[in-house]
């Protein structure tokens, strides 16, 4: 690494990073450059793999450039529940043991990535939007198309462009009910769906380091409903405690510097968020509990890479614990990953999610993209921990889903109806 | 398939933030790998029917963010499939764009373009000078591209073009970073 660039105290993050690790052209780079990055892990899943891997056929490639870096993760309908499915797994499976890549199945892409492979400092390209959870690291990590998989998995080298940043402030403690997912849909209804768009965002401010890496991970996962390009937390203790802890070390620890330029700056007093809810069809449309309190529902669903880790399952245990689901009310609970799903199981979450009436499914994204375990049917409405209310996301076009943390999504499976889950803290 | 020259059509007008859940849903994107078998649920969240509805040659006509959500490259693949010949948008929503380059599907980015439009106007997409001729005969130039972009969507996306060049168009790409 150059000094100069490291030390340049008017680089963003990803101004920095770009420049740092752009293949043969190391040198300062800004917002509108572009330039060619090498990449250090390629993730393609399930719904994105067997298009890439179609694609890859077509070019005529005969090997992939390394498969140590190259991740095919089952997890959008995993076990597949349908023939049609079932094919396209087959197909990644044939893929995988042609060319000795990396197989997962369950555990949802981000989050076995974060649990097992990703680094701070790293360059991650994956074939699903929410690969910008990553960030949650201080990886540069994005979403692409299928086949600029195929040609990654080629070439290990991608264009990029440099993005504008974003700079947030947060400041303040959590109020009683009231969690990351909050602090993030509060954002997005800030900032609108295309907020982010081409760009990089920066969480930065005092309440950061309070923030778990769970919590972080939710945050990185779920700015990708403004469109962003990147969703940074830099390198702080906490990080490093955690690489320490999973006995994982750091590629590149990036900072931006402290005269970085920025597009916009926000300052977000978490002390003054209340637990929020988006409104069907666009999330967005983002208001307070209170405002849509008593809504009547026919499912709620705990689950997703955005909220399906063991933090999100043991806030909803606890309020489930010692009460029913609405008769009438289905309530789908679903980890985010095989390993959130053992814990669960050991640590007696599991027990409390059946005595409660809820469903406790295997780790996959499911519901979430309505492929199974929790499809919503005709004019069905489903408050959601995961990221998308977008028509026809988890059923019927004609269905309805409404946003929010999971504690206020177990709250109303409780209630029958949108509730406030301060009552049950 | 190479992509090139002026293309004329007529319109389907769509509003802001249509989001690639709406341009297909993932249930029916993630059961098949047959694009021809994708454009039957092109715009299914608008929709059901659209694919009976659509002629070849259409063009969409979008208003800002278009693409928006998931990376699903099903949804570019679907509009191609259903021979719609170019997308113009006020704006796209990143990743959605891409795809559109690397699948060789035009896709011309025209501020104020959704307000010059009506539903199955005639409108001229020149690729050439990377415009949109509006009813009116007025031209609305669309933000610049880079070269290599535009010259990826022209040899009509990523196969074609490693196909003709064994090689990606980025990878002879002089950065243009600022020198210090």
């Amino acid at each position: 690494m150059r000094p100069d660039i490291v030390n340049d105290n008017s680089l963003t993050f990803a101004e920095k990073i770009i420049s740092v690790r752009a293949d043969g052209a190391e040198k300062i780079h800004r917002p509108g450059d572009i330039t060619v990055l090498p990449v250090d892990l390629a993730m393609a899943q399930d719904s994105t793999g067997p298009l890439a891997i179609k694609v890859f056929g077509e070019m005529g490639v005969p090997r992939v450039w390394d498969p140590s870096k190259i991740h095919l993760v089952i997890d959008h309908s995993f076990p597949a529940p349908d023939e049609k499915v079932a094919n396209l797994h087959h197909l990644i499976r044939e893929f995988v043991k042609k060319h000795g890549v990396r197989l997962v199945e369950g555990s949802i892409s981000h989050q076995h990535l974060l649990e097992n492979h990703v680094v701070p400092g790293m360059v991650l390209f994956g074939a699903d939007s929410h690969t910008c959870q990553a960030g949650a690291v201080g990886a540069f990590a994005t979403g692409i198309g299928s086949s600029e998989m195929a040609a990654v998995w080629a070439s290990g080298r991608l264009w990029v462009k440099v993005p504008e940043s974003i700079k947030i402030n947060l400041t303040g403690q959590f109020k009683k009910g009231v969690f990351a997912r909050d602090i993030v849909s509060h954002f997005i209804g800030t900032v609108g769906e295309d907020g982010g768009n081409y760009r990089s965002i920066e969480w930065k401010g005092s309440a950061v380091k309070d923030l778990s890496m769970a919590s972080r991970a939710c945050i990185s996962n779920n700015s990708m409903e403004c469109g962003c390009k990147l969703s940074i937390f830099e390198v702080d203790s906490s990080t490093q405690e955690y690489f320490r802890s999973v006995n994982r070390k750091s590629m590149y620890e990036i900072r931006a510097g402290s005269k970085a330029s920025y597009k916009d700056e926000y300052d977000i007093d978490i002390g003054k968020i209340v637990p929020e809810v988006a409104e069907p069809g666009n999330v967005d449309k983002v208001k307070e509990v209170g405002e849509v309190e008593g809504t009547p529902i026919d499912q709620a669903f705990i689950g997703s890479s955005t909220n399906g880790r063991y933090e999100d399952l043991a806030i909803a245990a606890k309020i489930l614990k010692g009460h029913k689901v609405k008769t009438g009310t289905r309530c789908v609970i679903t980890p985010a990953s095989n390993g959130i799903f053992e814990q669960a199981i050991k640590s007696g979450l599991a027990e409390i999610f059946l005595q409660s009436g809820a469903v406790f499914t295997n780790a996959t994204c499911g519901a979430c993209v309505g492929t199974h375990l929790g499809v919503l049917g005709e004019n069905e409405v489903c408050i959601s921990s995961s990221p998308r209310n977008y028509i026809g996301r988890m059923g019927a076009i004609t269905s309805k889903i409404y946003l929010s943390s999971p504690a206020t999504a177990a709250a109303s499976a409780i209630e029958g109806k949108i509730a406030d889950p301060r009552r049950y803290l | 398939m190479t992509v090139s020259g002026l293309l004329k059509g007529r319109t389907w007008v769509w509003p802001d933030d249509v989001n690639t859940d709406i341009i297909i849903p993932f249930r029916f994107k993630a059961r098949t790998n047959d694009p021809v078998e994708m454009a039957k649920y092109a715009m299914y969240g608008f929709d059901p029917e659209f694919y009976k509805k659509v002629k070849a040659g259409d063009l969409f006509v979008a208003g800002k963010n278009f693409g928006g959500g998931s990376s699903r490259e099903q949804a570019p693949v679907a509009i191609k499939y259903s021979n719609v010949a170019a997308v113009i948008a006020e704006s796209f929503a990143r990743i959605f764009y891409r795809n559109c380059f690397a699948i060789g599907l035009p896709a011309l980015e025209v501020p104020g373009i959704s307000k010059q439009v009506k539903q199955f106007d005639e409108i001229e997409v020149d690729l050439q000078d990377w415009s949109v001729r509006t009813r009116d005969g007025s031209v609305h130039p669309a933000v610049k591209v880079p070269e290599f972009l535009r010259g990826l969507m022209r040899e009509g996306g990523l196969v074609e073009y490693y196909k003709r060049h064994h090689n990606f168009p980025w990878e002879t790409l002089e950065t243009k970073a600022v020198a210090r």
